[in-house]
């Protein structure tokens, strides 16, 4: 993982990453735009969870559980036999099924595709939203002025 | 003791009818959609989040509106909730270190890498009433200066350098877990810093206030304090593999603290520690003052008897639903054991009065 806090899509954890954190409609709406939904079967439909957050005492120290998160799973396998696994972070069942048929075809022949059409759009937009409110953040950095004093004229 | 009470059917479903009236108010106003309530009420999402112990937008709005606002409701509402969901595991622990930070400020150094970001803050606002948000109208984009989004380093690890603070300890052997087994005293950091990361706000921020008024006095700096947004990496057993499953927004504060050293420790300085779901920057802080003073022992310290030191005292009394469930049951039909003890007074006063004309009679 880069400082950005971006992985890699070159791999599978890092498309994986990218379509859970990727908000939930849009990722549904680049998948439907692909073209007929493959056809599949679920090894396990998706389930509504959660996973514990942890810490670390004073950042770096020793772990401790900070609290929840709401994630979604399923797997399901491709008529081809490939299978694919979706994580999602939230409640969206149909946006684990998405996240799921990802990782399935980016395993197949129709990989490219699916990196341009569905990855490199969700990579761009979470890259572009990062920047905004990087900027909006530099716009409040503090600038010191030394005041002269009187003394010193 | 509790004895089932029969009856009351027709008078609970009114009350519950007319409770959804009244939450929805004078029918002339529009009503209130849980997304208005996740993108415009944020701090009050993110508390109920924070104290409910579970990131879920969407669910802490709806709880806030199903609450009528009431947020220790919601919390509840949020807490119940989270208990029929399937845990699919515990993520690496968060490298705060790589925060994408909307506000980072320290109180100790001026000048250090990174710089002090203010972010939207009400720090140095007038605490006026602003008449202008009563009229609808847009709001002009905020300011923008290009910047790489980037992680900024740890403010305490300037002194870390100089080895100038206290090194947080490793920890050992499986993470406490308050869901899962019952407290127990006393409690290893972790356990600490778990039960107090899903406390009332309320309650720390007394807790805090009383430190720094002289109930076990640590005079805290402000090392940094950062919010934003960062990753949660899950391992997927599966897969063999972890992967950045979501993104979370945590508020975190380092204190420090002057320490005079101890027989095994040089003079340094000590640090308190605050980590909170959420923009929930009042919080954090309070946690870090109450982390701090609850490490006496660790320290070498003199326990002086002040509430915020008092570890059994403050993890038993921190959980708002705990607190709210034990002090509002009283409220609920009581009636078998206020006739007992209605008939214990009468048969006291009873021969009380029976005594004093004997006494009278001798």
């Amino acid at each position: 993982m880069d400082g950005s806090g971006q992985m890699a899509v070159a791999e599978r954890p890092g498309w994986m990453g990218l379509c859970a954190r990727a908000p939930g409609a849009r990722l549904m709406e680049l998948v439907g735009a692909l073209g007929p939904r493959p056809a599949f079967a679920w090894l396990r439909v998706p389930e509504i969870g959660s996973v514990m957050i942890r810490g670390r005492a004073g950042g770096t120290g020793a772990a401790f559980h900070l609290g929840e998160m709401t994630a979604t799973r399923g797997a399901l396998r491709l008529s081809c036999g490939t299978v694919g696994h979706g994580w999602v972070q939230g409640r969206d069942k149909a946006a684990c099924e998405a996240a799921a048929l990802v990782d399935a075809l980016m395993q197949t022949g129709a990989a490219a595709r699916v990196r341009a059409a569905v990855l490199e759009p969700l990579e761009r937009e979470a890259l572009a939203q990062r920047r905004a409110r990087a900027a909006k953040a530099a716009a409040t950095r503090v600038e010191f002025f030394t005041l002269v004093r009187g003394e010193d004229q | 003791m509790y004895v089932a009470v029969k009856g009351g059917e027709a008078a609970i479903d009114a009350a519950h009818g007319w409770l959804a009236e009244e939450r929805r108010g004078d029918a002339r106003v529009p009503e209130l959609t849980v997304a208005q309530i996740r993108e415009q009420m944020t701090l009050a999402v993110d508390r109920v989040m924070a104290e409910g112990s579970l990131w879920d937008p969407d669910l802490a709005a709806l709880a806030i509106k199903q609450a009528r606002g009431d947020l220790i409701e919601a919390v509840f509402l949020l807490r119940a909730y989270r208990t029929t969901l399937p845990r699919f595991g515990a993520s690496v622990p968060v490298d705060t270190g790589a925060m994408l930070c909307d506000r980072r400020v320290s109180a100790t150094f001026k000048d250090l890498p990174g710089g002090q970001v203010l972010g939207p803050t009400f720090d140095y606002t007038h605490r006026l009433l602003d008449f202008a948000l009563m009229a609808e109208g847009e709001v002009p984009p905020a300011r923008e200066r290009t910047a790489e989004p980037g992680p900024v380093p740890h403010v305490v690890a300037v002194l870390d350098r100089e080895g100038l603070i206290q090194r947080e300890a490793e920890g050992e052997g499986p993470v406490p877990d308050l869901t899962r087994e019952p407290l127990e005293l006393p409690a290893d950091r972790a356990l600490r810093l778990q039960a107090l990361a899903r406390g009332d706000e309320g309650f720390l921020l007394g807790l805090a206030y009383s430190t720094q008024r002289g109930y076990g006095r640590t005079h805290a700096f402000v090392g940094e304090l950062r919010t934003g947004t960062v990753t949660v990496e899950v391992e997927v057993p599966e897969l063999g593999f972890a992967i950045a499953l979501g993104e979370v927004v945590l508020t975190e504060c380092e204190t420090v603290n002057q320490f005079a050293g101890s027989r095994t420790e040089p003079p340094q300085f000590t640090r308190g520690y605050g980590l909170t779901l959420g923009r929930t920057e009042r919080k954090a802080l309070a946690m870090s003052l109450v982390d701090r003073a609850l490490r006496w022992r660790e320290l070498g310290e003199d326990f002086v008897g002040a509430p915020a030191q008092d570890e059994e005292f403050v993890l038993s009394h921190c959980d708002n639903v705990q607190a709210t469930g034990f002090l509002e049951h009283i409220k609920l039909p009581h009636y078998v054991d206020f006739q007992s003890e209605l008939e214990l007074v009468r048969r006291l006063r009873r021969e009380a009065a029976e005594g004093a004309t004997r006494e009278a009679a001798e």
